[in-house]
């Protein structure tokens, strides 16, 4: 008997009246696990009801606690008649089974009914008793936590990462059983709820015992999504990142967190890191401070500090190509529905010198769901790869079995590791997977972006002492690294165009990058980040079955094709020359396809400026058509100045010769993959307008070229105070003031125009899109300045005619001025100097350059006692003047402005100057703290509901998680009969999001929680039939509970990541 | 753009003041949104006429929705549905229940039932306040009048405890409903110049002061254990203001009562004359209306008889406001020398308020 469940029912309020005559309710609860019910007393005529009830004891498997939510049900007691529903509460158990996450479920919940929303609130108390069980077969997985969030949670440190988990599960959907035909729509939405919960709980139950047999103990990045096939069933599906995680704290009192003080925090981090790792402690340290949460990574092997023997670069690529014959050598096993775990490695290879990177390869699927990383855990980053295919859904026989929904992800994800070889690199990061369904036919997508990963946070059989893979000495400092190409120069998967990397002009960078992972917090950047988005409408015919597959199938190469040059275009427009946080989404119905690509773009300081737009006509000669292209030409180029202004794109003018591609093939365009993978290059054409840079040629010859540039030039720039972007963090701000606010919207076209074209479709797909960001800026106008964060845009044809938009961001709003002062009182004779030394190594060889770069360690490590001694004397020092706010960032600034100096020259004055400042910095959060403590106290208000914020980022600006509580994944069905009087389908679905978002809140209060980061919405899927008055809507949602608190005097999470920012605009500044 | 469905939803749910106010004012969508484009908030943020209409229709649903609970406002502090910071809630609720002081006039003692409601649209279209405007008035008079009718215990405190309004518009909410629970006649063509304000002043008088709350002193640390009403004039002090007739049935004292007003004003006033030959007039007509003030009729009649007896046959003499006070406060003080006349209790009780309610009213 390994646990016991008990439950307590206290109190209701706010009950609906249930009999008319005396306008009160008799209330009575019925508490329902598994096959077990137990009932209150019925609390007469009150909608106020104490029923103060006894503990109901559950005795149930950890098996049936994992899978089975606690089902609350209060009703209406009626003596002649049968009892009547008021609604329902179903908690989930999972936050309760893990010792580190809640550990009492205690709070009121919205009760809810399918039919007629919130009705009332119930005051519940949920305890667990576990039982051990070392059962070595069992079946529960309780204890393995789940984390949304794409990175390594904050409060917690990665001692490794095992890789890739995903399960799915199947089942016949209730909707389409054939009771669904003969009982009331309460009972079938009820079914289906009820069914979704334990097939989500069954698919984390399964995943958890991945997990433990690869060793692991949570699972980071989870997603997990379903898939109503209708007819064919229901997949309930997730994947995820397996890691072993160390809690930070140790759960004392004072001293929980390793950074808990500010003096000694930092240093022990950097004890931590450089002491036991003597390889790359300038930048470790750096690191640790700059990237979100402090990792010092306790496996990392204890080589000396010796200069690899060769330059990394080239045998990267030769390592990474023989690696692949030894790839196709590797047996595959585990085939199959549970076969992705990750294998032990093979005797055989231990023998070979690259078994560092056996780690990964040995591994089916060498995938990360993670976004951001740990610091030097990305090494290189190739490009994006993506994979698509369209299957024809039938019916799932035997649901134990889900064979083949296995085999077409398998399938899927196959190609995209095959994509990622042909990219020289050996893991996929930031991969997600999706759906999307219109009748029978169904498009799996999956991407995810081709990476060289660092393996020492891998596996435990690679951290063996001594061996070392020399390519991941990463020599090049981590503001550019990730851009260096992976893969062989004389062997380019495509056709693009390197030049040496403008930081560290050492490696080769190609001249555009696409990715789907966040920017890496200490990439060097110039300017600002903003939302780029590539839209497109395409028309097809309705078909049925096999004809109607494979033209959608003709269908996807040519608009994975638009989309990319519309996203290429847009991103010169607006003079950047990469994208983050790119996803693409192709919707099918029944006569069209939606795509749709959201990034953000950024001029990454490493990368070459993007060339202008050049605007070409086919026929020359004439001398209207000539002038007509002449305005075109002027209104781009007036647009690309106007954006470098708007975005602060004012890179340095750098006199360095253009190393091209040695691949001569200047006039074609970018080529696709069989396979539609998006390659991370667009061709650059002919050198024309614009000075030495290459042009991109839009020749206006075709209605296509013009649809082009009317899209380019429509899309309305943000206002002013706005920013925007669909990653966590937007490059160019790190001042995030506390406000916040998550939203969702929601928009259904319908096309009118029976007879459209393409390119009317195009516009009016566009328009929307274009309106809903404007209705954004307009809605939060209040919040000015303010960054619209994490922007994610779902597209969907719910019925022939409509196009739904479904939008989650989080609105945050900035200190303007901070970044002002900033940018202003930055010392530019620094800068300059820098600049001036670095060009007298333009092209230092990477060996001198690693050497160089291990002197500073040694002497750093070297003497942690002084560094200590003289930290806390600076720190009285700067005390005594450091209450302004941004004392604490300009120090950063400076520091990490010395920092990188510190870490490419070699000579001793610039050491000891990255040393003094180093320390200084250790101390600084001290008197910053204090001020910001006495600031947050005044703003407590008192509210008798608990105020929880939401966001779909992984951290919530001026505060810092203390505690992750569980993963909240919530399944709601919403129904309807009388569709007008709730206010027509917006009444309806804008209540049925209240009423999501209330509960949502209400089950993390209940855990003793004040906030859900990595929050999303993963299903919005809506139903009308106005005619009848009725309508159905399914809403999927997650998140993190989480507890946190406004920063005090410890070291303050959102601020860690703004060092990374600042550093890279310090460098920026610098270069 | 038709758009089949439009929807917003922030997680603290987001509300503009302007046009709440422009919702409570009973503006439909598409007046609201031509209200503010000519407030030139599109200018502000470059939005277009569509932005302004989808964010109106969001934000009227919004109110829609959160109406209900605006019925019982303590359910808006701990309903889960909306995350509404506290000082955006009291601001809800008190807008809410702020009414039109030309619309309550019209309504004011007027008895709140179906009938009354049955004329608001000529009260609407008589005061310019739209009929939705006018109907979420009435139902707010008649929801507070129904939940304080019954409550023991000091009025304003009831209805700001209840209700969560701020201390001035609970006072104010207190004269509708003691108004509309005494039916006092307001409406008179006599009446007419006076504002709600006027009448909100001597209702807060009364109630302090002639209710069955008003005689004990309630505790400051228990003042529930003081079990009174606050809506009902105190019958006691009702039939006892009947002795006051002595005042003006007795020939020796009012003569008595005349001559020590004049001795005491000779001189200090203009008016002088005009006093000392309406003295008589005066205080019967003020003695009267307080005779009378058993029969509920005639305590609807209050403010018409202090009009008519008193008010009126000072203004036809030209009377200035400070004429007033020092008649009034004569008047008062002298029937303390008066040494036959007994209820000096009782004559305080009563020319407190009369004279109060006098000194505001006495105006054009």
């Amino acid at each position: 008997m390994p646990g016991k469940l008990k439950a307590k029912i206290v109190a209701g309020r706010h009950l609906p009246v249930m009999d008319r005559a005396s306008d009160l309710t008799d209330a009575f609860v019925e508490v329902k696990f598994g096959n077990t019910t137990f009932k209150t007393d019925v609390c007469h005529k009150s909608l106020n009801p104490q029923w103060n009830s006894e503990w109901f004891k559950f005795e149930v498997d950890d098996e049936d606690l994992q899978d089975e939510p606690l089902q609350v049900t209060v009703l209406d007691h009626d003596t002649y008649s049968a009892n009547d529903a008021i609604g329902k509460v179903y908690i989930d158990i999972d936050p309760l089974l893990c010792s580190e996450a809640a550990s009492v479920i205690s709070g009121w919940f919205p009760i809810y009914d399918t039919i007629h929303g919130i009705r009332g609130e119930i005051n519940v108390l949920v305890k667990v008793e576990l039982f051990n069980d070392l059962n070595r077969f069992r079946q529960s997985s309780c204890g393995v936590k789940f984390f949304c969030t794409t990175s390594i949670p904050r409060c917690y440190r990665a001692v490794m990462v095992h890789g890739f988990v995903e399960e799915l599960v199947v089942n016949e959907d209730p909707e389409y059983q054939w009771i669904d035909r003969i009982r009331t729509p309460r009972a079938s939405n009820e079914a289906r709820q009820r069914l979704i919960s334990l097939m989500s709980g069954e698919l984390q139950r399964k995943i958890g015992l991945k997990v433990l047999e690869m060793g692991g103990n949570a699972v980071v990045g989870y997603l997990q999504c379903f898939d109503l096939e209708g007819e064919s069933g229901l997949v309930v599906r997730a994947i995820g990142t397996a890691c072993t995680l160390d809690k930070l704290s140790s759960g004392s009192a004072p001293n929980t967190n390793t950074h808990m003080h500010p003096n000694t925090a930092p240093a022990s981090n950097a004890c931590n890191s450089p002491s036991k790792d003597g390889k790359e402690p300038v930048f470790g340290e750096d690191l640790t401070s700059s990237s979100g949460p402090p990792t010092p990574f306790r496996a990392l092997p204890t080589t000396s500090s010796s200069p690899p023997p060769f330059s990394p670069s080239k045998p990267c690529s030769r390592q990474s190509s023989s690696s692949d014959t030894d790839l196709s050598l590797t047996p595959k096993t585990g085939m199959g529905s549970g076969g992705s775990v990750g294998k032990e490695a093979g005797p055989l290879k231990t023998l070979l010198r690259q078994q560092t990177q056996t780690a990964l390869e040995q591994r089916e699927f060498p995938f990360f769901t993670l976004t951001s990383f740990p610091p030097g855990f990305l090494v290189h980053v190739g490009g994006v790869v993506s994979a698509r295919s369209v299957k024809l859904l039938d019916r799932i026989h035997n649901p134990d079995e889900p064979e083949t929904r296995d085999a077409w992800w398998e399938e899927i994800r196959q190609e995209i590791k095959s994509h990622a070889k042909a990219l020289g690199c050996h893991a996929v990061v930031g991969y997600s997977e999706s759906t999307s369904i219109c009748e029978e036919v169904c498009i799996l997508s999956a991407s995810g972006t081709a990476a060289i990963l660092n393996p020492r946070y891998m596996r435990e059989g690679c951290l063996d002492i001594g061996i070392t893979d020399h390519r991941f000495e990463e020599p090049s400092p981590p503001s550019c690294g990730f851009c260096h190409i992976p893969y062989d120069e004389l062997n380019m998967p495509f056709p693009a165009q390197l030049t040496y990397c403008y930081l560290c002009r050492r490696q080769k960078v190609p001249d555009v990058l696409f990715t789907t992972i966040d920017l890496p917090p200490e990439a060097a950047v110039t300017g600002k980040g903003c939302l780029i988005q590539a839209r497109l409408c395409r028309l097809k015919k309705k078909a049925q079955g096999e004809v109607n597959a494979t033209a959608i199938s003709n269908l996807l190469p040519f608009m994975e094709y638009e989309l990319h040059t519309q996203l290429m275009n847009k991103l010169k427009l607006r003079s950047m020359n990469s994208l983050f946080g790119l996803h693409i989404q192709i919707s099918v119905g029944e006569n069209m396809l939606l795509g749709l690509a959201s990034a953000t773009g950024v001029y990454l300081t490493a990368l070459p400026a993007p060339g202008g737009i050049q605007i070409a006509g086919k026929t020359p000669g004439e001398l209207s058509n000539e002038h007509h292209i002449l305005t075109i030409q002027k209104r781009i180029n007036d647009t690309i100045a106007k954006n470098k202004e708007l975005y602060q794109i004012n890179p340095p003018e750098l006199t360095e010769e253009v190393v091209g591609s040695p691949i001569p093939e200047p006039r074609q365009r970018s080529r696709l993959f069989r396979s539609h993978s998006e390659s991370s290059d667009e061709v650059s054409e002919l050198d024309l307008s614009h000075g030495k840079k290459d042009a991109f040629v839009l020749e206006i010859d075709d209605t296509d070229a013009v649809e082009d540039i009317h899209s380019l030039l429509t899309d309305a720039p943000t206002p002013t105070g706005f920013y925007s972007c669909n990653t966590e963090i937007m490059p160019g701000i790190n001042n995030w003031t506390s406000g916040v606010q998550m939203f969702t919207s929601v928009r259904v076209f319908r096309l009118s125009n029976a007879n459209l074209t393409n390119q009317g479709l195009n516009k009016i797909f566009t328009d929307l899109c274009e309106n809903l960001l404007k209705s954004f800026y307009f809605k939060l106008r209040s919040m000015i300045p303010c960054c619209l964060c994490q922007l994610n845009f779902t597209v969907a044809v719910p019925e022939e005619e409509l196009i739904q938009v479904t939008v989650t961001a989080v609105a945050m709003t900035f200190d303007k001025d901070q970044t002002q002062e900033k940018t202003a009182d930055k010392p530019p004779t620094k800068g300059g100097s820098e600049t001036e030394e670095q060009l007298q190594f333009p092209l230092e060889l990477c060996a001198d350059s690693s050497s160089a770069n291990c002197q500073p360690t040694s002497k750093i490590s070297g003497v942690p006692e002084s560094t200590n001694v003289s930290s806390r004397a600076a720190s009285v020092d700067y005390g005594s003047f450091a209450d302004r706010c941004s004392t604490w960032l300009e120090l950063l600034r400076l520091k990490a402005h010395t920092m990188r100096r510190g870490s490419v020259k070699t000579s001793r004055r610039t050491q000891s100057l990255a040393h003094s400042v180093s320390s200084l910095e250790r101390c600084s959060p001290l008197p910053e703290g204090r001020s910001r403590s006495l600031r947050s106290s005044r703003s407590f208000g008192g509210s008798s509901v608990t105020v929880v914020k939401m966001t779909p980022l992984s951290f919530l600006p001026g505060t810092r998680i203390i505690k992750y509580l569980g993963i909240i994944n919530m399944f709601f069905i919403r129904e309807t009969t009388s569709l007008r009087e709730e206010g027509g389908v917006s009444g309806f679905l804008h209540t049925f999001i209240a009423e999501v978002f209330s509960m949502v809140r209400a089950h993390v209060a209940a855990l003793g929680g004040n906030a859900v980061v990595s929050y999303s919405m993963k299903e919005c899927m809506l139903m009308e039939n106005p005619n009848k008055n009725q309508a159905q809507c399914l809403i999927n949602v997650s998140g993190d509970a989480v507890i946190c608190v406004r920063e005090t005097d410890q070291e303050p999470t959102p601020s860690t990541t703004n060092i990374g920012h600042t550093s890279a605009s310090a460098t920026d500044e610098a270069t | 753009m038709t758009m089949e469905l439009d929807v917003f939803v922030g997680n603290t749910t987001i509300m503009d003041e302007e046009v709440y106010q422009l919702w409570l004012d009973g503006y439909t969508v598409n007046d609201a949104v031509k209200v503010r484009m000519d407030g030139g908030v599109m200018e502000e943020c470059e939005a277009s006429a569509d932005v302004l209409l989808s964010d109106t229709m969001d934000q009227y649903r919004t109110f829609q929705m959160c109406e209900r609970l605006l019925h019982s406002p303590s359910k808006l502090g701990n309903q889960l549905l909306f995350q509404i910071p506290p000082h955006r809630q009291a601001m809800l609720i008190e807008r809410y229940y702020t009414f039109d002081d030309a619309f309550v006039r019209e309504v004011l003692g007027k008895k709140l039932s179906k009938g009354t409601k049955k004329d608001l649209d000529d009260i609407g279209a008589k005061t310019g306040v739209t009929l939705k405007s006018c109907r979420r008035q009435f139902d707010n008079f008649k929801r507070v009048f129904k939940v304080v009718e019954e409550l023991k215990g000091p009025l304003v405190e009831n209805i700001r405890h209840h209700f969560l309004l701020s201390d001035k518009l609970a006072r104010d909410y207190a004269a509708i409903v003691f108004f509309a629970n005494n039916r006092f006649e307001t409406g008179k063509r006599k009446l007419q110049y006076l504002t709600f304000q006027d009448f909100a002043f001597c209702a807060g008088q009364l109630i302090s002061n002639w209710t069955v709350g008003a005689v004990g002193e309630p505790s400051v640390l228990f003042p529930s254990f003081v079990c009174y009403m606050d809506v009902d004039l105190d019958k006691e002090f009702l039939q006892e203001l009947k002795e006051l007739k002595v005042l003006i049935t007795d020939k020796d004292l009012l003569d008595q009562h005349k001559s020590l007003v004049c001795t005491a004003l000779r001189g200090k006033t203009k008016a002088f004359n005009e006093m000392e030959t309406n003295f008589k007039n005066l205080s019967r007509g003020l003695v009267n209306i307080a005779a009378k003030l058993t029969n509920t009729k005639d305590v609807r009649d209050f403010f018409i008889d202090l009009v008519e007896k008193f008010i009126e046959p000072c203004r036809s003499d030209r009377w200035t406001a400070a004429d007033i006070r020092l008649y009034l406060t004569h008047y008062n003080n002298s029937a303390h020398i008066l040494d036959t006349f007994k209820h000096q209790v009782v004559w305080d009780r009563y020319m407190g308020v009369v004279k109060s309610c006098i000194f505001k009213m006495y105006h054009d």
